[in-house]
């Protein structure tokens, strides 16, 4: 029954520019699957919500920028992927790290600056990597995450190994001089990479409406394909996801693809969120197009598990979370001597320290 | 056995792509038009559309694809047609090449990269395409700054940088590109690099230390000539690389001369003169000097286009050997 395969409808229509079809308004799951998805959509909205503690507490540093609410974006881009598939995106990657060999622990140690950290600790909440996953960060620069992610497509069409990368980037980004620069390229030497717009609607404080001349950006590759698909539906975004990378696969080149989403917090911890929008247009959004509470109702619409069960799951993933950032919190500091380390490939450089007395070859 | 920087430079390309499939080159007019100045010509006859790749005129993209490119494993070789338009671009060196491996707590090896083309002054181009950005990229950690004054130095240098495991930026210059040198036959065997970071005493001396790279080396040794005529001997360094910066070698020359005359086409502040003299103040070779260290440097100004007025804001011979006369305290033979 478990592994049972069932059909769910995906409510909200796909639209497209320049293709010739469009992905079924349907997926297959089963009842794991699900409950699989369930499981990460939680676990990463919990993740969020102890880093807004954990920032508001002084413990995470610098700038923060939290995923919840555009939580069905990373778990559906990773499950319209195949292994081998790679992934970059910005500086909101708290989550793409998660479905990328990222642990809770090794997220929020990061963020905390200890050693334990994916990134030794000298990377923060914006630098998160995973070479084995193929996961190229993390890049704090608006916008220059997107020609580098073509650049990693690239070598995908160079060894043609079949795989494809994904590379995101915000409805702010989308306005990007560099953006136009790599989808020609990708256009004309047909590299498999997907162009993944995570409309959440704001670049900082600033709304689509204010910002883009044309807000149907999956339409603005011009005669580069696109698709919009929700980006608060897990379901539409994996089939979605799956549809372009096949695409992407067959040798047709890049396509535009935009989420439809909506992220709760504001731009970064110093933002409030509210100055430009209200608290009932995130309240609407909350009660009407949440990502976790979707596949809530699925899962008990289908009999795989009860009201009651998921407040149980949702209770261990609480105190799961939770003991996790006790372990980064139990963690060190990062010693010493990684200050000088990782600055280049081999350590033979003399590196100086601010005061010029010493030199460390790190 | 003489043979052109451009030639050399060229033949560095061709023996590093023949040797690794990783490495390949895009630029804009690599390929079909075989190079803006002709340094990848025969490449793309040789190598293909695959590994030899015009790019549209588009830096931040293209230096931006590099970058990923190598992350995910290739050894791409970025030709910018020359340094002026790779401002376009800098953030994917600085900020995408240079700082991965650090962000990532070595998670990310580095992305193993050449960013190359002609630096410097060029001839009657004005303002925007007339300057040296040895300074500015120098200042980077993370990255390897390369600068090629001889036919040896390119092959060796050029070669080195693409077979490093780091971005590595090569500053050439198009004045030199056509240049002959004499080179020996161990510069060219295929497998012939020269260490990055090492400096070359192009010319030892004993009354005072000249410090040059790329096309400075050039007008240093001009210089040298003209004094030695006078009894001045000159030592003349060729940095070959300004990071790593070989501060061993400067310090050891000073301490042997106790004169310092720094040189190079770039803007007086914060250039590398200004870190050739900090140095000297920071080390020992500080009480050898016998008279303060002088920078020779481009005039503090964008380059204008009439000749006249060109030809005075770049250091000249002239100057350079003026200069060492001052800091000797010589009069003009």
């Amino acid at each position: 029954f478990s592994s049972e395969a069932v059909e769910v409808d995906i409510p909200t229509k796909f639209e497209t520019h320049h293709l010739e079809n469009a992905p079924a308004q349907k997926a297959t799951t089963t009842k794991d699957e699900m409950l699989g998805y369930f499981k990460l959509l939680a676990v990463m909205r919990r993740m969020e919500i102890v880093c807004d503690n954990l920032y508001k507490a002084k413990m995470i540093r610098g700038f923060c920028h939290l995923y919840d609410g555009q939580e069905a974006c990373a778990v559906g881009i990773d499950a319209g992927l195949k292994p081998g598939d790679s992934l970059i995106t910005a500086y909101r990657d708290h989550c793409h790290m998660l479905v990328r060999g990222g642990t809770v622990e090794g997220i929020v140690a990061e963020m905390l600056g200890r050693t334990t950290g994916h990134s030794k600790g000298k990377g923060g909440s914006m630098h998160f990597y995973n070479s084995a996953h193929r996961f190229y960060g993390g890049n704090g620069i608006v916008g220059a995450q997107i020609p580098v992610g073509a650049g990693v497509a690239f070598k995908h069409k160079y060894d043609g190994d079949g795989g494809v990368c994904v590379a995101c980037f915000g409805d702010g980004a989308a306005n990007q001089g560099q953006l136009y620069e790599a989808m020609n390229m990708a256009y004309l030497w047909k590299l498999p990479v997907i162009f993944l717009c995570e409309n959440n609607h704001f670049g900082m404080g600033t709304s689509v409406e204010r910002a883009s001349a044309e807000t149907a950006f999956f339409k603005r590759g011009h005669v580069v394909p696109g698709i919009r698909i929700d980006g608060m539906d897990v379901y539409a975004v994996r089939e979605g996801i799956r549809f372009s990378a096949q695409r992407c696969r067959d040798g047709l080149g890049p396509i535009y693809v935009e989420l439809d989403t909506y992220r709760y917090h504001g731009h970064s911890m110093s933002d409030p969120g509210s100055t430009y929008r209200s608290r009932e247009d995130i309240d609407k959004v909350r009660s009407t197009r949440d990502p976790l509470e979707r596949v809530r109702n699925r899962v008990v619409e289908l009999g795989f598990a009860s009201t009651g069960d998921l407040k149980a799951i949702e209770r261990d993933i609480r105190k799961d979370v939770d003991d996790a950032v006790e372990a980064a919190k139990a963690a060190p500091e990062p010693d010493f001597k990684e200050l000088y380390t990782n600055v280049y490939d081999k350590n033979e450089i003399p590196i100086r320290s601010p005061d010029g007395y010493s030199h460390a070859f790190a | 056995q003489e043979m052109t920087v451009r030639d050399a430079l060229n033949s560095a390309l061709d023996e590093e792509m023949e040797r690794d499939e990783r490495v390949f080159i895009m630029g804009e007019e690599v390929a079909v038009y075989q190079g803006a100045y002709k340094v990848t010509r025969g490449l793309w006859q040789k190598y293909g559309d695959k590994r030899v790749i015009d790019t549209p005129i588009t830096e931040m993209g293209f230096a931006g694809i590099g970058v990923g490119a190598a992350l995910a494993g290739l050894r791409p070789v970025v030709e910018f047609m020359t340094f002026n338009f790779s401002m376009q671009a800098i953030d994917h060196v600085v900020n995408s090449a240079a700082k991965v491996h650090y962000m990532s707590g070595g998670e990310v090896p580095p992305p193993a990269m050449v960013f190359r083309g002609p630096n410097g002054a060029a001839l009657g181009v004005g303002g925007q395409h007339s300057q040296d950005f040895a300074s500015w990229y120098s200042s980077v950690p993370g990255l390897k700054v390369v600068v090629p004054y001889s036919s040896e130095d390119a092959r060796g240098l050029l070669k080195a940088a693409i077979r490093d495991l780091n971005p590595v930026v090569c500053l050439e210059n198009e004045i030199m590109y056509g240049k002959s040198f004499p080179v020996s036959d161990e510069a060219l065997d295929k497998d012939f690099v020269l260490p990055i970071g090492v400096a070359k005493i192009e010319l030892p001396g004993k009354h005072c230390t000249i410090t040059a790279y790329s096309r400075g080396v050039h007008t240093a040794l001009e210089a040298a000539q003209m004094l030695a005529g006078e009894g001045i001997e000159v030592e003349v360094i060729n940095l070959r690389s300004v990071r790593p910066l070989d501060r061993a070698t400067i310090i050891a020359s000073v301490k042997k001369t106790n004169h310092l005359v720094t040189l190079e086409e770039g803007w007086p502040q914060c250039g590398i003169g200004s870190e050739i003299c900090a140095t000297i103040m920071e080390s020992d070779a500080f009480d050898f000097l016998d008279h303060p260290v002088r920078r020779v440097t481009s005039a503090d100004i964008p380059t204008p286009y009439a000749a006249n007025l060109e030809s005075n804001s770049f250091p000249s011979a002239q100057v350079i050997a003026d200069v060492v006369r001052r800091v000797l305290n010589k009069k003009r033979a």
